[in-house]
C-alpha cells in the first residue's frame, strides 16, 4: 500500500513539475493587466533579441535600495515598426519607463514607454498607423 | 633571466586580468553592436527598414498607382492596412476563431476531435502556454498554409520564367511555386512544412496557386488557434495584382480529412507594395535567445524556474 502510495505520490509530484506555468510571452496572465507603474531608473542592459526585446534597469529607493527591474517590449520587427532600435538605450542611461507590472510582485512587467534622457518618448503604437496592434 | 621578465609579466597579467574583470562587470548592450555602433547617437522614432534607412513609400503623396503589369507579382509586398493586420493571432482573418457559428469551419468528427486535441495560446479556445502544444512553442516551422494566415509581415515575391519564390519575414523562411506548367505530383515523394506548389496565370493578373503534399498531422496546425490541417489538404492561392501597388491574396482550403467541404479563410487580404529598395528585417525563432529571455525575463515575471520546469 505504502509502495503503490509512492509511486502516485511521485507521479503527481512529477506531474507538478512539468506542469509548472513556463512565462507565457505571448499571452496575458502573467501581468496585472490595465495597471501602470511609472518608474525612474539607470539602464543597465538593452536586450536587442528574440523572442522579445527586453530592458534591464536598475531602480533606487529613498533607503537607498537597489531594485533590479526587467520590462518586456514585443519582437524586433515590431519594435523597428515602432521607432525602436538596437541603440535606444544605453547602459546608466537615466529613463523613465511605465510598465504594466507581473502579478507576483516581481520587479518586472511590460513596458508602456520609456523617456529617453533627452525627453524622446518611445512609445508602443506603429509608426505608419498610429496603432498599438 | 625571469627577473628580466618576471615584473612585466606580472603588470601584463595584472592588467589583462583587470581588462576581463571590468568586461564582466561592465553592463553590456546585448547582440554583438560594435563600438561604433553603440556611440552613435539614436536617430529618433523615425521609420527605418532593416538596413537602418529612412522608409520611403513606393507611392509619392498624392500620386496614383499604375495599371498592373501582366503576369508579375513580384516585389516586396506588406499589409496594406499596417503591420498589425498581417498578424491574425486569432485566426485567418476572415475566419477567426472568436466562438461565433459564422465562422466556424465545416469540421468533420476527425476535424473537430483534432482541433479539440490542439491547445492553442490564441482563439475562442486559448489555453496558458504551460498547457500549450503548439508546435512552433519549440521553434518548430509554422509550415503551410499557416505562413499565410499568422505574421504576414513584408512577403518578398521573385519570378523568374519558371518559378515565383516566395520569402517570409517571419521566421525567415521561404518556398517555391513553380510556374512552368508542371502538374502537381501524382505521388509526394516526401510531405514537406511548405508543401509543393505550382502556379498557373487564370488571366493576366492573377496567379493561382495549388499546393498539396503538407506534413500534417500533429507536425503542422493550419492556424495559430489550432485548427487541423491533414496531409490530404489541398490549397488554392489567388494572388490578384489589383493595379501596380495593390495585390490581394485569397486562401481556399479544401481538406477532405478535417473538413466537410472547402471554405475561404482569407479573402482579398490587401497588400501594398514597398519600395523596392526596402530591406527586410531578420525576424526568427532563436532558441538559445528564447533560453536567455526565460533567463532573464520570463522567469522572473512568472515566478518559476524554466529549467526545472521543462
Amino acid at each position: 500500500m505504502r509502495g503503490k502510495f509512492s509511486v502516485v505520490f511521485a507521479l503527481a509530484v512529477g506531474a507538478l513539475i512539468v506542469s509548472i506555468p513556463l512565462f507565457a510571452h505571448h499571452g496575458n496572465a502573467a501581468f496585472d493587466v490595465g495597471k501602470k507603474v511609472t518608474l525612474k531608473g539607470t539602464v543597465t542592459e538593452w536586450v536587442w533579441a528574440n523572442p522579445h526585446c527586453w530592458l534591464k534597469f536598475d531602480v533606487k529607493d529613498d533607503k537607498g535600495n537597489v531594485a533590479h527591474w526587467v520590462a518586456e517590449t514585443n519582437n524586433l520587427a515590431d519594435m523597428i515598426e515602432r521607432g525602436w532600435s538596437m541603440r535606444s538605450f544605453k547602459p546608466g542611461d537615466e529613463v523613465t519607463v511605465t510598465v504594466e507590472p507581473v502579478k507576483n510582485g516581481n520587479p518586472a512587467g511590460r513596458v508602456l514607454q520609456v523617456v529617453l534622457p533627452n525627453g524622446q518618448t518611445l512609445g508602443m503604437a506603429y509608426l505608419r498607423t498610429g496603432q498599438e496592434h | 633571466m625571469a627577473d628580466r621578465f618576471g615584473a612585466p609579466m606580472i603588470v601584463l597579467a595584472a592588467v589583462a586580468f583587470s581588462l576581463v574583470a571590468g568586461a564582466q562587470n561592465a553592463p553590456r548592450i546585448n547582440s554583438g553592436a560594435t563600438t561604433e555602433q553603440q556611440a552613435t547617437p539614436h536617430p529618433g522614432p523615425v521609420l527605418l527598414d532593416g538596413w537602418g534607412r529612412p522608409v520611403t513609400d513606393a507611392l509619392k503623396p498624392g500620386e496614383k498607382p499604375g495599371p498592373a503589369p501582366r503576369h508579375e507579382i513580384s516585389g516586396i509586398w506588406e499589409p496594406a492596412r499596417g503591420p498589425g493586420d498581417g498578424i491574425q493571432a486569432n485566426g485567418p482573418r476572415d475566419m477567426p476563431y472568436d466562438g461565433k457559428p459564422e465562422h466556424d469551419p465545416p469540421y468533420t468528427p476527425l476535424g473537430l476531435e483534432t482541433l479539440k486535441s490542439h491547445k492553442a495560446l490564441f482563439g475562442y479556445a486559448a489555453v496558458l502556454e504551460s498547457l500549450s502544444n503548439d508546435p512552433r512553442n519549440r521553434c518548430d516551422p509554422l509550415g503551410f498554409p499557416r505562413a499565410d494566415f499568422y505574421q504576414i509581415r513584408h512577403t518578398q515575391i521573385m519570378q523568374d520564367d519558371r518559378k515565383v519564390v516566395i520569402l517570409y519575414e517571419f521566421e525567415k523562411r521561404w518556398r517555391v511555386i513553380w510556374a512552368d506548367g508542371r502538374e502537381l505530383p501524382k505521388e509526394i515523394p516526401s510531405p514537406r512544412y511548405y508543401g509543393y506548389s505550382v502556379g498557373k496565370w487564370a488571366d493576366d493578373t492573377t496567379l493561382v496557386v495549388d499546393t498539396i503534399g503538407t506534413v500534417g498531422n500533429e507536425k503542422i496546425w493550419l492556424d495559430e488557434t489550432g485548427r487541423p490541417a491533414s496531409d490530404a489538404m489541398h490549397v488554392e492561392e489567388r494572388f490578384h495584382r489589383v493595379d501596380h501597388d495593390r495585390l490581394e491574396l485569397t486562401v481556399t482550403i479544401d481538406d477532405p480529412k478535417m473538413y466537410t467541404k472547402p471554405w475561404v479563410a482569407v479573402n482579398k487580404f490587401p497588400m501594398r507594395l514597398q519600395s523596392p529598395d526596402y530591406d527586410v528585417v531578420e525576424m526568427m525563432c532563436i532558441p538559445s535567445e528564447e533560453e536567455q529571455y526565460y533567463k532573464d525575463y520570463g522567469d522572473q515575471a512568472s515566478g518559476i524556474d524554466s529549467k526545472q520546469s521543462k
